[in-house]
């Protein structure tokens, strides 16, 4: 066994390193600009809390917490907490201030604006209160020590109060984060009272983040003391050991689902609506490159052409107005026509990058994606395709009683959730059946799947031509929606962002895919749609790419891992004894050689 | 008869690949030579480009390739020691000619751009390597050492991350406004007679920084003792650290060498083109990447012949085959072909044209 490392240095190493850590989240948050532009942008819980300072702080606990974690190996003691966590969690929070104060004071002493743009006499008052150089900095200074102190205090409290507060925090953040929904959904369901009393104008009155603080702490307070996980439920409903109850079961839960995706756009009204359209439209698309990249493990990188070609392909033909051709087809005309040229594309770009390494084939792909764009862009091809101005005037999807088109995001919402469901369900009968072990084996090891007897390059190309044939209804639904294609749309951008929706989701699962589609699209939005935090709009990217960074540092099976993948990619992990902590076992990330 | 028609299906489709495969190498070969004897036709009838027009392609690709190749370096360099594409060299560039743009103006005002352009130029040089070599440095401590021996498609995809992280970091940091660098002195803007040539003289002193950083790389890699260990670890990761060598500092010297050039470039770049905002890095970058895939990646000399070369189809091939084609806005399809060039390269020589230079275990 190991031996019990020396608390106290850790501690303090840890409480130096986080503190550091913490400085350099706030001096970013303020030096690109986020605490300003969120401080204008609203209040998250009023009246004491911007958006802005939330951006500043919201690093300080975290950073207090984990300055004084301690890592608890098999066949030690439990390490002791005390006061000292308190102390170190808020010298890690006092460490960051000190960058953070050293920050302020040199904007204020020096005219930085012409470099730095956002270093505005502005940014200075907001990071002192208002209040003054002095007081300001004292204020800032107690803010951050008190944050710090809490962080390290959470290690001091019992497991079950400790996530009870931690549950707490985030769901009262989570509400006030989320006020348009609430509002939309309580003022539909006519208790516009109670949100009104809840919600004071963008963000929780004070007393409602408190209430909700206690409901949800209290609650899982409560759970814990009877030791009864709830997820057993759930599980025992879906899959009861009596096969009839089962199917009885799953038909109700399916029921239900049903009832509640046909009730929520009647809840959501329009503008969220919209949103959720949005929300549809980047799952179907991720379910189509979870096929490529999650099941058969090809990195394709220029997944927007398969969009780009549905969308153009439905504009081309239904538009009354397009460039070459007026034909005016109905969208339902137009639609296999799509999907065919969309399998095309997907065997014109599979064949010449089956052969290639990964990587490779991650560039190459990526090539393909900006040709079709600038393809589509350039004069050469105006005559047909519009060049920059694009095709306008896409009819909507008639249906006989009303017609889907984007002035009516309730109807394009019902329409995105019909074409998902049945992207799930092809993704889902592909991934159980011949093809989709084919690919699992593919994304294993390739020569040993073709040691097995699968054609790997029929496989591959079957990936590419599934994924493609949903990205182009994906498309076609895009221009059904928007009405009009331009090459602007069909930026490398989207490739980047479906791409990041899959990862972060889960690859290679159909519940990651969904997950991750509704918390970055719905709620950071998608390349040029909004999401729910609007007031992200410059930073949106920022984040993404942050997030995408830490979940592959930290997670990489992503938040709603496939069983399969998460063991992969923790084969090392598992490898070593099981009732290991990670970090017991010899640093996978360090190889022995690599230090002299 | 069962097992002869299974046998039969699984070697038709390969075969079926092999064929489109050849159809799109006669097809490019075609397109090319059509393409060309269409441009010669037009020549003799006295239209297209004139002479002068054409040179003037040629050595502004020269150039622009030049500036591909410092980037393709660093590609490369990490490609050959870490087996992965670093998505992010683009905004290694673009960070150098960011900061140095900052520099560059404070000199403008201060006067000495124009009293004394050379010193002002190092300078700025300097800047934008220590800038680009800081940011390496950083990116990889912080998101590549943790995933050294992680499958492989994790470091790009973490790349792609800290890519867009890093571009709007600095649209963050510095404004999403395009900095355009002060102009340089006439001197350099006319055009210098050289052998007979007549090239711009900003394009001449672009070549010959880039020739010169050229050579200074090849001679750290070959000659020095930080470079034989670069080599070292190239070749084989786990030997090379039996032999003594920190394969940690000497990966760190990868990306940071890797960087400089890329630092280099940035301040070309700025010469050649002035422009500079915090998506610059992006189309260089993926091109740069290109051509050190058509050189053969981990290979230098490939990396800088690919650039150049790829500079110069960008510059000429538009005009050379395309608009022998009839194909209007031509100058429109400059990222088509650079991009159809690395299809058509891993195409017909996924090896680049130089050979690859690869760790035993990443050559497959």
């Amino acid at each position: 066994m190991m031996e019990r490392p020396d608390t106290a240095t850790v501690g303090l190493r840890g409480t130096l390193r986080w503190g550091l850590v913490c400085g350099v989240v706030m001096v970013f948050a303020a030096a690109v600009g986020m605490v300003q532009v969120f401080d204008e942008a609203r209040i998250v819980i009023h009246p004491v809390l911007s958006m802005g300072y939330l951006s500043l702080f919201w690093f300080v606990p975290i950073a207090g917490y984990l300055a004084t974690k301690v890592k608890v190996l098999e066949g030690m003691a439990a390490p002791e907490t005390g006061p000292r966590n308190v102390a170190l969690g808020a010298l890690s929070g006092l460490i960051g201030w000190g960058m953070l104060a050293a920050f302020t004071l040199l904007i204020n002493a020096f005219n930085l604006r012409d470099i730095f743009v956002k270093l505005s006499p502005k940014l200075v008052i907001l990071l002192t209160f208002g209040r003054g150089l002095a007081v300001g900095l004292a204020l800032m200074a107690l803010a951050a020590v008190l944050l710090g102190a809490a962080g390290g205090a959470l290690h001091v409290l019992p497991p079950a109060w400790r996530r009870a507060v931690i549950l707490a925090v985030e769901w009262a953040f989570v509400i006030a984060l989320l006020e348009s929904v609430f509002t939309q959904v309580l003022g539909r369901l006519g208790l516009i009272r109670v949100s009104s009393a809840l919600f004071e104008g963008d963000g929780l009155q004070w007393w409602g983040a408190l209430l909700i603080a206690v409901l949800v702490g209290g609650f899982s307070l409560v759970r814990s003391k009877r030791n009864k996980p709830r997820r057993n439920l759930v599980k025992k409903f879906l899959a009861p050991a009596d096969s009839r109850r089962r199917t009885r079961n799953s038909l109700l839960a399916a029921l239900v689902v049903l009832v509640l995706l046909i009730a929520l756009p009647q809840l959501m009204g329009s503008l969220l609506s919209d949103l959720l359209a949005n929300v549809g439209l980047f799952m179907l698309m991720g379910l189509g490159l979870n096929i490529v990249v999650g099941l058969a493990g090809m990195l394709d990188l220029g997944y927007v052409a398969f969009f780009a070609v549905g969308a153009y392909t439905v504009g081309v033909l239904t538009s009354p107005v397009s460039p070459r051709f007026d034909l005016g087809w109905s969208w339902w005309a137009a639609l296999p026509v799509a999907l065919v040229v969309s399998a095309i594309a997907g065997v014109l770009v599979g064949t010449p990058v089956i052969r290639m390494r990964g990587d490779y084939l991650a560039i190459v792909t990526l090539g393909f994606g900006e040709i079709v764009r600038i393809l589509f862009l350039s004069d050469w091809l105006a005559p047909t395709f519009g060049g920059a101005q694009g095709v306008l005037n896409i009819p909507g999807i008639p249906l006989g009683f009303t017609e889907v088109r984007g002035t009516n995001p309730q109807a394009i919402l019902y329409f995105a959730v019909a074409l998902v469901i049945i992207a799930a369900w092809v993704s889902w009968a592909l991934q159980e059946s011949r093809i989709g072990r084919a690919w699992t084996a593919l994304r294993e090891d390739e020569t040993v799947a073709a040691a097995m007897g699968i054609n790997t390059v029929r496989a591959k190309l079957n990936a590419f031509i599934v994924g493609a044939v949903l990205a182009g209804m994906g498309g076609a639904l895009f221009s059904a929606k928007i009405g009009s294609v331009f090459p602007k749309s069909f930026e490398l951008l989207v490739s980047m962002i479906i791409l990041v929706v899959v990862i972060v989701g889960g690859m290679g699962n159909i519940t990651g895919v969904a997950v991750g589609a509704v918390v970055l699209i719905g709620v950071l939005g998608g390349p040029r749609q909004p999401g729910l935090l609007q007031e992200f709009g410059e930073f949106k990217l920022l984040i993404y790419g942050a997030l995408l960074v830490f979940m592959m540092l930290r997670r990489p099976e992503g938040l709603a891992p496939s069983v399969r993948r998460s063991r992969e990619l923790h084969a090392d992990e598992l490898s070593q004894d099981a009732w290991l902590d990670k970090g017991a076992a010899p640093d996978p990330a360090r190889p022995g050689g690599g230090t002299t | 008869m069962t097992t002869s028609s299974a046998v039969r299906r699984r070697w038709r489709l390969p075969n079926w690949v092999d064929s489109f495969l050849w159809f799109l190498r006669l097809a490019a070969i075609l397109v090319l030579i059509w393409g060309v004897t269409g441009t010669v036709v037009r020549g003799i009838n006295g239209e297209g480009p004139t002479g002068e027009a054409w040179r003037d392609l040629v050595i502004a690709g020269l150039a622009q390739g030049a500036m591909y190749g410092l980037i393709a370096l660093g590609y490369s360099m990490v490609y050959g020691v870490l087996g992965f594409i670093n998505f992010a060299h683009g905004e290694v560039f673009m960070s150098g000619a960011m900061v140095g743009f900052f520099v560059a103006n404070y000199l403008f005002d201060a006067g000495l751009w124009e009293s004394n352009f050379v010193l002002a130029l190092l300078l700025v040089l300097l800047t934008s390597i220590l800038t680009s070599i800081l940011v390496a440095v950083i990116v990889e401590r912080i998101a590549y050492r943790p995933l050294r021996n992680a499958p492989r498609l994790i470091p790009l995809i973490t790349s792609i991350g800290i890519s867009f992280f890093l571009q709007y970091t600095f649209a963050g940091l510095f404004g999403v406004a395009v900095n355009s660098y002060p102009p340089p002195p006439d001197g350099l803007r006319e055009r210098i007679n050289l052998l007979g040539l007549e090239i711009e003289g900003v394009k001449l002193l672009v070549i010959a920084v880039a020739v010169a950083s050229m050579i200074g790389l090849y001679l750290f890699v070959e000659r020095t003792r930080i470079g034989r260990a670069i080599r070292a670890v190239a070749e084989d990761k786990e030997i090379a650290a039996l032999m003594g060598i920190n394969v940690n500092r000497t990966i760190v010297a990868t990306f940071a060498v890797g960087g400089a050039m890329a630092g280099v470039a940035g301040t070309l770049w700025a010469l050649l083109f002035r422009g500079v905002s915090f998506i610059t890095g992006f189309l260089p970058g993926i091109k740069a990447f290109t051509a050190a895939v058509l050189g053969g990646i981990g290979n230098l000399v490939g990396a800088m012949t690919g650039g150049v070369l790829l500079g110069v189809f960008e510059g000429v091939i538009p005009q050379l085959v395309l608009g022998g084609l009839g194909i209007p806005g031509v100058a429109q399809l400059k990222d088509v072909v650079a991009f159809t060039a690395l299809v058509l390269v891993l195409v017909f020589r996924p090896t680049g044209l130089l050979g690859e230079r690869l760790a035993v275990e990443d050559r497959t």
